[in-house]
């Protein structure tokens, strides 16, 4: 793969040695970009110097590095797209696009790629767009270190901070995402890698996720989105590492599974979210390792979801730990620390000696009838709790962590 | 209203001889200073403190608040053939008595909290707010109750039901109803009833601080205004207010006409 | 003067006082009389402000009670049973109420020394004897030297030279020109002190006049058996 690689690479980089020059600015013999790409043979190296560059329609169709200097401004006057590359081996870096048009009929972004190879867009600023980044049907892509914010207000008025649609191989990393419909959006991608990007404030969700699969999404933040993170209808998706805060609502959630096989999460973080882990349909995904805390729902597990296991997470805090809506229960609940556990451990074996329910009474109440919700702890609450935890009638008896850990998991 | 201090003074002055006093910030030190202890962290021990506040505070304030006013007796006799008014007197005993009762509790609560995870934010001052008020409201309907009624042992079962009711079956009577027109728009049925009983107003502060997410949940226009800024808490203190300042008054009128 | 028109109070539905009229001359000690439960206590606690009327006014030294409680700065109230505070002493409550009406107490130590209370003064109420706190009650109605006395079974409890203490303190004040009202259940105690007696019957003034005008009215020897033949 990586000899694979090299070949790859080294024609790309040894032309880029012999490559000519083309300089874009208001001092110089080109003073829009259009021009300058005009003027540009393949290979060719488009430097653009400081200023604001009002243009849209950019269109890149050979291998060429497209690099602004100390931040250029291209503004698209919110009308159509900005920079529309259909070649291989395509660089874009340092530039700021601003204003790709709004459309109902259009998904109009500030870059798009269509069918390429080895393209990187890396190091730009995206400031108001529609779409930010659009790449589709293509492979080896880069998105590095790029800052995108929208002033998104409705979800039908925005469009997708990046947006992926059949692809492979593309990497997603260190950029951040706010202000858009979904922060970042792949539908029918596969071994695409999404790391260290922070997707927050976007209308809808901070990552989504349709039909993709064998993919990794692995230490990125996720946090005050509208509704969370989405992975919908994918198998073999590895998530782990990446923080679920802070997503509050009638439908927001820290992660949302819907239709997900064969998948893993693994030390993520959930914090401070109306429900940190939704599963719904999701069959043979290892939960383990992760942090819940502070969350309305630290799990809400439908009963079509089957043979998954929970172990050796941390549940703190939670106003519920796990809730679901049968008395069935096809999951496997082991070895988690649930800080409610009031059980003891006389063998000393670090393994609570009588088993945990965490699915509550009430939490079964407030699903049938949501204004019940006002009643959270109060006396009369605890006290049904409690009689439900010891014989349980209504929740369900299978349902159960037979060896809840006496510690915390580091 | 030099009278009325005078009074308070004299009133703290006696409760202060008496040992409950040590025995009440005795309690609360050691079960804040034990939760501490235990291992948690501010946010835990305030979730903790809620039930003990919730329970117990109303407990003690309406029933100590009653035998309070019974063991004045006496002392309201001596001083209503002087000249003092009898809103000085009615105001010097409740205020006497709510005073280091709010006090005892701060002390119990807060010493611990400070020197166990310093000065906090959030969930730790709604929880002394919360204690402070149910002090307040529940000491108010123990002057009711005791001005209302003479006879002592009528008077302290009077309370004790009350107090049974606001801390259990209130909510379970709310349950019922909840489940019973659930194909009825029960929002502002529930917004209201939970207005109708001091202690759940106090719980509903805690909430809105400590299970702001779950509550976040909740698919109701009305619940979404009323948690999701501070409507919610401006409403409910203000609730609590009224449930002090109503039944103290209603206990002043009858106090002012009560033959003696 | 005090001048009580159409005076009415009624426990639930029994009525105690019934349109009482009376006056009560100053510089003077009127002795209020009547059998067990005539209404003689509530008519105390009407003119004192602890019982609220229901119908009729009072007017003391044409000042018309309504409520107000300034009033009470002029009288000195010895109740039937002294109610203190009891884990106070003597000296605190006497410390305590001067303290609340921020009156002058100048006489409180002339009082103490003259009822030979001493002795008494740093003990805790609750450990004195019924006369003891009897005296303190006599105290803390005198110790602000008001220019009227309301005395309630005031020697009740006391021993014989405790009672004739007080009684020669209550000659004493209405020689110097206060006006003095004392019920008590010991006709000779009346017919030693008393210039007029209000005869209470039934919620209403049966006899209003001097003493002895009562005793040469049914020819009897004494205010006891005057008293006596009348109830009969």
């Amino acid at each position: 793969m990586q000899l694979l690689r090299t070949i790859l690479i080294i024609p790309l980089v040894s032309s880029a040695l012999w490559a000519g020059l083309v300089e874009v600015g208001s001092d110089y013999f080109h003073t829009t970009i259009s021009d300058g790409l005009k003027a540009s043979l393949p290979g060719d190296t488009v430097r653009v110097h400081p200023g604001t560059y009002v243009e849209r329609g950019l269109a890149i169709s050979h291998t060429l590095t497209l690099i602004g200097i100390d931040n250029p401004i291209i503004d698209g006057n919110h009308n159509g797209e900005i920079l529309t590359v259909t070649a291989d081996g395509v660089t874009i870096e340092g530039f700021t696009f601003k204003g790709s048009g709004l459309s109902h009929l259009d998904e109009n972004a500030a870059v798009r790629f269509e069918e390429t190879n080895h393209g990187r867009i890396s190091h730009n600023r995206f400031e108001d767009n529609f779409f930010a980044i659009y790449i589709s049907k293509s492979e080896n892509i880069l998105i590095e270190n790029n800052a995108i914010s929208g002033l998104a207000i409705s979800e039908s008025r925005s469009g997708n901070g990046i947006h992926l649609w059949y692809c492979k191989n593309i990497n997603i990393r260190g950029n951040t995402i706010s202000g858009h419909r979904d922060g970042i959006y792949l539908e029918f991608v596969e071994q695409c890698v999404v790391t260290q990007n922070h997707s927050t404030e976007n209308l809808r969700y901070g990552l989504h996720f349709m039909f993709s699969n064998h993919n990794e999404y692995n230490n990125n933040r996720f946090d005050n989105n509208g509704a969370g993170v989405a992975v919908m209808y994918s198998r073999h998706v590895d998530m782990h590492n990446n923080v679920f805060a802070d997503n509050w609502g009638s439908s927001a959630y820290g992660l949302l599974l819907k239709d997900i096989y064969d998948s893993n999460i693994t030390d993520n973080q959930f914090n401070r979210n109306t429900v940190g882990l939704y599963s719904e349909a999701c069959n043979r995904i290892q939960v383990e390792g992760n942090n819940f805390e502070n969350n309305g729902w630290a799990v809400k597990i439908m009963a079509n979801s089957m043979d998954n296991v929970f172990t050796h997470n941390n549940f703190l805090a939670n106003t519920f730990d796990i809730a679901t809506n049968s008395r069935q229960n096809f999951n496997a609940f082991s070895q988690n620390y649930w800080n409610r556990y009031r059980g003891y451990d006389l063998d000393k074996d670090g393994i609570g000696d009588i088993p945990f329910r965490p699915v509550k009474l009430f939490s079964l109440l407030t699903e049938k009838n949501e204004p019940a919700l006002m009643l959270m702890r109060s006396i009369f609450v605890e006290i049904m709790d409690l009689a439900e935890s010891y014989i349980p009638i209504l929740t369900p008896a299978t349902l159960i962590d037979a060896e809840p850990l006496m510690r915390i998991n580091p | 209203m030099m009278t009325l201090l005078k009074i308070i003074k004299y009133q703290l002055h006696d409760l202060l001889r008496g040992k409950w006093f040590i025995i009440y910030i005795g309690v609360f030190f050691l079960l804040t200073d034990g939760l501490f202890r235990f291992g948690g962290d501010s946010g835990q021990v305030s979730l903790s403190l809620m039930n003990v506040v919730l329970f117990i505070i109303p407990l003690v304030s309406i029933i100590f608040g009653t035998m309070f006013f019974y063991n004045s007796r006496e002392f309201m006799e001596l001083l209503l053939s002087q000249p003092i008014s009898r809103t000085s007197i009615f105001l010097g005993l409740y205020l006497g008595l709510t005073i280091p009762l709010s006090a005892v509790y701060l002390i119990g609560v807060g010493v611990p909290f400070i020197y166990h995870a310093g000065v906090q934010t959030g969930s730790y001052w709604i929880l002394l707010l919360v204690g402070v008020s149910l002090t307040w409201v529940f000491t108010a309907l123990a002057f009711l109750i005791a001005v209302l009624s003479e006879q002592r042992v009528k008077g302290i079962g009077m309370t004790i039901v009350l107090w049974l009711f606001f801390a259990i079956l209130y909510d379970g009577i709310v349950l019922f109803i909840l489940f019973a027109l659930e194909d009825y728009p029960l929002e502002k049925l529930t917004l209201a009833l939970s207005l109708f009983n001091p202690i759940d107003l106090g719980r509903i502060l805690m909430l809105l601080q400590i299970d702001i997410a779950a509550l976040m949940g909740y698919t109701g226009a009305l619940f979404s205004k009323f948690y999701g800024n501070m409507f919610g808490s401006v409403v409910a203190v203000f609730a609590l207010w009224v449930w002090c300042i109503a039944p103290l008054w209603l206990g002043y009128r009858a106090f002012s006409r009560k033959d003696f | 003067m005090i001048d009580i028109k159409g005076l009415k109070k009624h426990f639930d539905r029994l009525g105690v006082l019934k349109e009482l009229d009376a006056q009560i001359q100053e510089n003077k000690i009127t002795a209020i009389v009547g059998h067990n439960g005539s209404g003689k206590t509530t008519l105390i606690k009407c003119l004192l402000g602890l019982d609220k009327y229901d119908g009729g006014h009072i007017t003391i030294k044409d000042y018309k009670l309504n409520g107000d409680w300034g009033y009470r700065s002029q009288i000195g109230y010895m109740p039937q049973i002294a109610r203190f505070p009891e884990n106070l002493t003597a000296t605190e409550v006497i410390a305590m109420i001067s303290d609340l009406r921020a009156g002058s107490t100048n006489k409180a130590d002339d009082l103490i020394t003259y009822f030979r209370l001493s002795g008494e003064m740093a003990k805790p109420l609750r450990n004195l004897s019924g006369g003891t706190r009897q005296k303190v009650n006599a105290i803390v109605a005198l110790m602000f030297n008001p220019d009227i006395l309301i005395l309630d079974e005031p020697t009740a409890g006391l021993d014989p030279i405790s009672s004739s203490l007080l009684k020669d303190k209550i000659i004493a004040e209405k020689d110097a020109g206060k006006t003095v009202i004392i019920t008590s259940h010991i006709m000779s105690e009346i017919q030693e002190l008393a210039d007029t007696i209000l005869y209470l019957l039934d919620g209403k003034i049966f006899f209003d006049g001097p003493v002895d005008a009562l005793i040469a009215q049914t020819g009897e020897k004494n205010l006891e058996r005057a008293i006596a033949k009348m109830m009969s």
